[in-house]
């Protein structure tokens, strides 16, 4: 696999790519946001201080899910009333992305999906139904959220962002669906929640006293 | 990588943060980390923005501390299902049934890595809950979750009335969540509706003990009072495959009998009628029968008796005799049938016939001896005996089945008083023992 190396255009620091396909990533050192484009890096903007965080997971952190084993590369961190969320993108070891998500210590594994007429924001209401794959999910919570940074490498530009809505689908069994408004074309992502102690993961982080 | 560049700056480690109650100036730790959303203060009850770097008041309550003190104290850890949690949360929740308030606490259990737990306590009943990851379906009887089917037990309005501690959601004294558990022992499904977002959980059935050996508690854990809806039955075993092997052996017992039957010889070898005459019968009343061969092994005889008495009595003193070893079994036999009219109405009491059967008697050559006692107002009566070699004996089934009858009965009302009392706390309550009585009460 490809390791491509860059500079920061901003701090002149070596950037790494753990991933060949990611779009954007962030400056370890000046937290500049860097988005590939055919020939360098080019700056487009800079990530404030993430707020303090309490996810056990972090750049590097790997784990298995089933088969396969990943390395987290990157994440887009999210707040709503009720706490904030991370999503991490991490990379299998078959060279696909997939998120994982934290909520408050709730893991769930998605990739991202597509099918055509996906609904509209506005259009949707809690215990609505839809069948993607077979499958019949239902919207169990609407969540106003905000985009509050990210970090490491990501599959797509994402940066500029403020408030997003995301839509949690649910089924009788353990998958899941999301749908994420952040851009003006919703964006559908499949998955199944997980156990914390089946994701295997190593390189976590350490809490005081625990 | 070889440029000598510092490594990036790491993020600090997560720590357990001291802080200061901005109304009161009470010390306020936040155990959680980063995951508590609210956090209230013990001095002064107010509940507090733990996202906020100030910690701005979000509301204040009125509370006694004293009658709502949490059972495992905040900051206490414990080892639940192989995690280790700390107790970072308390809460009292109430509902209102007919009138009554009943209260409830919950605990909220923290770990760095793993998802929220909560402990519930109501009156020494334990459950260990989690958040429901997959969808339950219910409808108003019941629910099915992961495949198993939950019944419904009851409905409520349940509102928060006390807090302490931190919470990873936006906590408020007085807010009013309906909730509804529906139960399948030791499981109890419920789920929550604030607003317009419903949450289920799942909750296991926990004993005292369990948790006061988790946390580590000193004393005793409060006795559990009355049944709780999901407390498991004592009576572990399933009723219903009980009286389905009762049955089962019952049936065995059947064919058993019908074999044993079918194998029996049921050979008569005697069959008299005497006739007993009070005026001949002065002085030596015994007499001796025909003799007659008992064939086989060592087997059974039977012994019957009948006479004709009507308000009467015969007593007949037998001794079956072997004729070759003089080996003698004795024994006596009553006929006697009594009846008539009474203010109850008519009645009867004994038979006209009489049986007895003598175990383990030899082959060889027999007679019986026959000493009859007859009641003084019978001048005269004639009686018959028989005897038939190898008979089949069904007392002992009856015994075995009586054996097994009575625990399979006595398990099955320990049951169904049990899930009464579960039942009769829920919006389902069995029918009042009091209309079932008045219904025998017709009977008087």
């Amino acid at each position: 696999m490809s390791q491509p190396v860059a500079n920061c255009p901003n701090c002149g620091a070596k950037i790494v790519f753990r991933w060949s396909s990611s779009v954007q990533t962030v400056c370890e050192y000046c937290k500049s946001i860097l988005v590939r484009t055919d020939v360098d890096l080019k700056k487009v903007g800079q990530v404030a201080d993430l707020p303090p965080d309490s996810s056990p997971i972090q750049i590097n952190t790997e784990g298995k899910y089933g088969n396969n084993s990943f390395v987290v590369v990157g994440r887009i961190l999210y707040e709503y009333d009720q706490g904030g969320w991370n999503e991490w993108h991490v990379m299998m070891n078959d060279g696909t992305s997939a998120w994982l998500s934290d909520a408050q210590n709730e893991y769930a594994l998605s990739l991202s999906s597509k099918a055509p007429n996906l609904p509209a924001a506005a259009q949707l209401q809690v215990g609505q139904q839809f069948t993607w794959n077979n499958q019949s999910y239902t919207v169990s919570v609407i969540t106003p959220a905000h985009y509050r940074g990210v970090e490491g490498e990501l599959p797509f530009q994402y940066w500029d962002k403020t408030d997003v809505t995301f839509v949690d689908l649910r089924t009788e069994s353990r998958k899941f669906a999301t749908l994420d408004y952040s851009d003006p074309e919703p964006a559908l992502y499949l998955g199944e929640f997980v156990e914390f102690d089946d994701l295997k993961l190593k390189n976590l982080r350490s809490f005081e006293g625990w | 990588m070889g440029t000598g560049a510092p490594p990036p700056p790491l993020p600090p480690k997560p720590q357990a943060k001291g802080l200061n109650c901005p109304k009161c100036g009470a010390a306020i730790t936040l155990r959680s980390f980063g995951q508590a959303v609210t956090v209230v203060c013990a001095g002064c009850h107010s509940i507090l923005d733990a996202k906020d770097p100030n910690l701005a008041i979000l509301q204040q309550f009125e509370a006694i501390t004293s009658v709502a003190k949490p059972l495992i104290p905040l900051g206490t850890r414990g080892k639940l299902r192989g995690t280790d949690y700390e107790v970072t949360g308390f809460q009292r929740r109430s509902i209102q049934v007919d009138g009554i308030t009943y209260y409830w606490h919950e605990y909220v259990l923290f770990n760095p890595y793993k998802a929220i737990r909560y402990l519930s306590e109501y009156n020494g009943h334990w459950n260990d809950i989690s958040i429901c990851k997959t969808l339950p379906t219910a409808d108003f009887s019941g629910a099915t979750y992961l495949g198993e089917n939950y019944k419904h037990f009851q409905s409520a309005e349940a509102n928060s009335d006390f807090v302490l501690g931190e919470f990873p959601w936006q906590v408020r004294v007085g807010e009013k969540a309906a909730v509804t558990d529906y139960v399948h022992p030791p499981r109890v499904l419920s789920s929550e509706k604030l607003d317009k977002e419903v949450t289920w959980s799942i909750g296991e059935y926990m004993y005292g003990r369990e948790i006061w050996d988790s946390f580590k508690l000193p004393g005793d854990p409060p006795a559990p009072m009355g049944v709780y809806e999901n407390q498991p039955s004592p009576v572990s075993l399933n009723v219903t495959g009980m009286w389905v092997a009762f049955a089962a052996f019952a049936v065995f017992l059947l064919v058993l009998m019908a074999v044993f039957d079918m194998r029996a010889k049921k050979e008569p070898v005697l069959e008299e009628t005497y006739q007993y005459n009070r005026v001949n019968a002065k002085g030596e009343p015994s007499f001796v029968s025909d003799e007659f061969a008992l064939g086989g092994g060592t087997s059974n005889v039977q012994v019957k008796t009948s006479a004709p008495v009507d308000n009467h009595w015969i007593y007949l003193n037998y001794a079956l005799i072997n004729q070759d070893t003089g080996q003698a079994w004795d024994f006596g036999r009553e006929v006697s049938y009594y009846h008539g009219y009474d203010s109850d109405g008519s009645w009867s009491e004994g038979k006209r016939t009489d049986s007895v059967v003598i175990p383990s008697v030899p082959a060889g050559h027999y007679y019986l001896r026959i000493e009859p006692e007859v009641d003084p107002m019978l001048p005269a009566i004639p009686y018959s005996v028989s005897v038939i070699r190898d008979v089949p004996v069904f007392g002992i089934y009856g015994i075995a089945f009586l054996a097994l009858l009575v625990p399979v009965v006595i398990i099955s009302f320990r049951a169904y008083t049990f899930e009464r009392s579960r039942w009769s706390e829920s919006d389902h309550p069995p029918m009042e023992l009091s209309s079932m009585s008045s219904g025998s009460g017709d009977d008087e």
